[in-house]
């Protein structure tokens, strides 16, 4: 998803530039030209796909659309999704807070092969994070015989969806924090332990409110991407209804029975969500640049 | 590596610092606690969600002889996907890195209404869940969609087409290149543009020999993060590309049918290929973002 685009910090630090001078700009007429055509290339792309799936969702009024959200196979797949979410937030937010520590307060050797490593599930396509797990858990895979004597479900089952979600999402907090707590260097650090706090005091007291925003951003983007991750919950899930379905498979799946309208007014909670998360962003991204 | 060996960091010495922060830094040591138990932590759990999974890609097509994977990956219906997923990509690239560069020019340089909500806008498919982005695209670019409507009569099919493939790709790669582009536009020394004018260079020659070759390789790494994403993409792309064998299956979509006809050799030799491919474009991704830093004197 973000790829290696600069994450929060380093953005909201390069937005203070100089306004354009006479000398620094081009002829009206080239200026409206390229606005235009910038404004033009994302309304058809960016914006009538979003009005889409709203216009959709209730094209046949507030009660169909309330309707084909109340549906029982629905909300087992809303409550799956929130539950798949809430366990590969936890623990990539748990991971992204260690790894931060490690690669941002110390030198080391190899740190930037680790960096690599860990932005690596940003370069592998959806489809392949599935199929890794399926190739180890599935019926022929190396612990299948294994888990299938012990009656271990791994594939076509909740694990094996919060493992997918869980490599898709593997970056998501670790690489907001990392590029902010090495701008932040480690000198009150260094002042917390010398006056006598522990590691911990001086992670709770001292590196955490520093990074909070930072963090938050991150949790949201990863909470964005475990919710709608579609590819690599696809290969592991089974689409069993009622039991395995998340919100974007549910959506498939009614999309592929004609039930356009079911499958727009599902749509169109994560579409929300995406909303909210860019609106999140904007926010903390005025909160880093006013405490900086 | 694992959580319940006793780990390095436990061990602290009359100075507070670890035996492994000793070994480390020979020179320089850290007062601040903690690096032992967790950089153990990380490479514990990159191991065994990012590093074993996908190890085991690679221990599986060993399975294969080589002969046998050459003919699964060189197969018609493999490589017409291959090139499907990167000849498309590489246009929807093409395609975002001029159409980035216009944007993230005209929200950097200029002023117009509205200008923040558009400069949020841009990071729609980075929070759009893929799905979503694609039943909406099938439906805009559909013959009785909103845009589809106004391209039939010109006998222009999209949906259920390559076309749509190419459409869908542009779409989730289109914030790389205005993200990457941004803040090194934004750093940019106003004196720089100065300095050629006074020389007497007009605004067309200071853009393309003063600004481009500064911006080039930010240009080049949006470029290619957008390749790389969209070689991937799966769920923003079946459900507009009519998923014709040969002429509209992509390969990760190939990569689904293997598998659900429980032909895992084949599924697991098309995904190296992909995987392989995916580690070549980050290596370029590295260089060039080194380049980028080096040019534009960031550390």
């Amino acid at each position: 998803m973000a790829g290696a685009v600069a994450p929060l910090a380093r953005r909201a630090r390069a937005s203070q530039s100089a306004g354009p001078r006479a000398i620094r700009s081009e002829p009206a007429v080239v200026r409206w030209l390229v606005i235009g055509v910038s404004l033009a290339f994302l309304g058809i792309f960016l914006v009538l796909p979003l009005v889409t799936v709203f216009v959709q969702a209730f094209s046949r009024g507030v009660m169909p659309y309330l309707d084909a959200l109340t549906d029982p196979d629905a909300v087992a797949a809303i409550r799956l999704t929130l539950l798949v979410a809430a366990i590969s937030v936890a623990l990539n937010l748990a991971f992204g807070l260690v790894a931060a520590w490690s690669i941002a307060k110390f030198e080391f050797p190899g740190k930037s092969v680790l960096i690599t490593l860990i932005d690596l599930p940003f370069s592998v396509s959806p489809v392949i994070s599935g199929l890794v797990f399926v190739l180890l858990f599935g019926a022929q895979g190396f612990f299948g015989a294994w888990l299938q004597a012990h009656d271990i479900r791994i594939i076509f089952a909740l694990p094996g969806i919060v493992l997918a979600t869980l490599l898709v999402t593997f970056p998501f907090v670790a690489r907001e924090l990392i590029p902010l707590m090495q701008e932040q260097g480690t000198q009150e650090e260094e002042a917390a332990v010398s006056l006598g706090a522990s590691g911990l005091q001086t992670f709770f007291r001292v590196t955490l409110p520093n990074v909070k925003w930072a963090l938050l951003y991150g949790v949201l983007l990863c909470n964005a991407r475990a919710m709608g991750e579609f590819g690599a919950v696809a290969v592991v899930s089974g689409h069993i209804r009622g039991e395995t379905n998340t919100m974007p498979l549910h959506i498939e799946i009614l999309y592929n029975e004609y039930q356009f309208m079911a499958a727009f007014a599902v749509a169109s909670l994560l579409a929300l969500l995406a909303l909210v998360t860019l609106i999140a962003k904007v926010v903390l991204e005025r909160f880093v640049e006013a405490e900086r | 590596m694992s959580i319940a060996t006793p780990t390095i960091g436990d061990h602290l010495d009359s100075r507070g610092t670890t035996s492994l922060d000793r070994r480390l830094f020979r020179r320089r040591r850290s007062v601040i606690p903690g690096f032992g138990i967790t950089l153990g932590l990380t490479l514990t759990w990159l191991a065994l969600i990012v590093l074993i999974p996908l190890g085991g890609l690679f221990l599986k097509t060993a399975e294969l002889s080589p002969s046998e994977f050459w003919s699964i990956v060189t197969g018609t219906r493999a490589l017409n996907a291959f090139k499907i997923s990167f000849g498309l990509s590489l246009v929807a690239a093409i395609v975002n890195l001029f159409f980035g560069a216009l944007v993230g020019w005209a929200l950097v340089r200029y002023d117009f209404p509205g200008k923040r909500m558009v400069d949020a806008l841009i990071d729609i498919p980075f929070a759009l869940p893929t799905a979503v982005a694609g039943i909406a695209l099938t439906t805009l670019f559909a013959e009785n969609g909103w845009l589809g409507g106004l391209l039939a009569p010109l006998g222009i099919k999209v949906a259920f087409t390559p076309l749509g493939i190419l459409i869908a790709l542009i779409f989730i790669g289109l914030p790389f290149v205005v993200r990457t582009l941004q803040p090194v536009l934004e750093d940019l020394d106003s004196e720089i543009e100065e300095a050629a004018a006074t020389l007497g260079a007009n605004r067309w020659q200071t853009i393309t020999r003063v600004i481009a070759p500064i911006v080039l390789p930010s240009l080049l790494t949006g470029f290619a993060l957008a390749f790389a994403r969209a070689v991937g993409e799966y769920g923003s792309v079946i459900f507009i590309a009519g998923n014709l064998p040969n002429v509209s299956e992509i390969a990760p979509l190939l990569i689904v049918i293997r598998l659900e006809e429980f032909k895992y050799a084949d599924a697991t030799a098309i995904a190296v290929v992909m995987l392989l491919a995916s580690f070549i474009i980050l290596f370029a991704i590295n260089r060039l973002q080194r380049w980028s830093a080096a040019r534009t004197g960031q550390a």
